[in-house]
């Protein structure tokens, strides 16, 4: 009975986990961030709150507007 | 602008680089993915467009804009800026860069990146190539005239 219970609690440990985990990259990958690339081959990846990225991101997101 | 219809989405193009229109309209005959594009000079000039006229030039000076903010984050020509990408909350923002020439474009959002940055630069590329002259015809041989039969008189005697 005891070993029931503990097997059913893991359960929904590991189903919480792997839920918080989906929902933690969902919320990454819908976090707006801006790729540069540079004629040396090197690239600079900025997401949103990072210094530099807020500026590009409005010119980004005035661009994006400009087409709806 | 000229518009040129191309899979339920129209290219317009300036007439100042007919090379521009064509290279926009090879793009969005092959590349479902882009939603709406842009070809611009430095002085944010449309050269070509999917949009028309007024939106052209607003997204072509948003786009300027954008282009010299990415160019400031490091001025230097020969490893500076070449292309970027922007994932936003509805879409993604492409936009190459090259010479004196640029190109943006917008998809939905989880577009293949790899694959619209790859059909940005032909296109871009296809901006210096000169539009291929029209298939010369073959020549045919010139047909032999043959007199036309005619009965030859014993025959018709007989």
């Amino acid at each position: 009975m005891r070993s029931r219970s503990v097997i059913a609690g893991l359960a929904v440990a590991a189903g919480s986990l792997a839920g918080a985990l989906h929902f933690r990259n969902r919320a990454q990958r819908r976090r707006e961030r801006i790729e540069l690339y540079f004629g040396d081959g090197s690239m600079v990846s900025l997401s949103s709150g990072q210094p530099g990225a807020d500026r590009l991101l409005a010119h980004a997101r005035e661009l994006f507007a400009a087409t709806r | 602008m000229g518009a040129v219809p191309v899979g339920g989405r129209e290219v317009l193009a300036s007439a100042l680089m007919p090379p521009a229109a064509q290279a926009l309209t090879d793009m969005i005959e092959i590349s479902a993915q882009i939603q709406a594009a842009v070809v611009f000079d430095r002085e944010a000039t449309v050269l070509a467009s999917t949009l028309p006229d007024e939106r052209a030039r607003l997204l072509a000076t948003s786009a300027l804009g954008l282009l010299r903010a990415a160019e400031e984050a490091r001025p230097d020509e020969e490893t500076g800026f070449a292309q970027l990408d922007a994932a936003l909350r509805d879409g993604y923002v492409f936009l190459v860069a090259d010479g004196d020439h640029a190109i943006a474009a917008t998809t939905g959002p989880e577009p293949t990146v790899g694959l619209v940055f790859y059909d940005l630069k032909r296109c871009l590329d296809g901006l210096g190539e000169e539009p291929a002259p029209p298939p010369e015809k073959p020549r045919r041989p010139p047909v032999k005239r043959t007199a036309a039969r005619t009965k030859k008189t014993d025959d018709a005697k007989s």
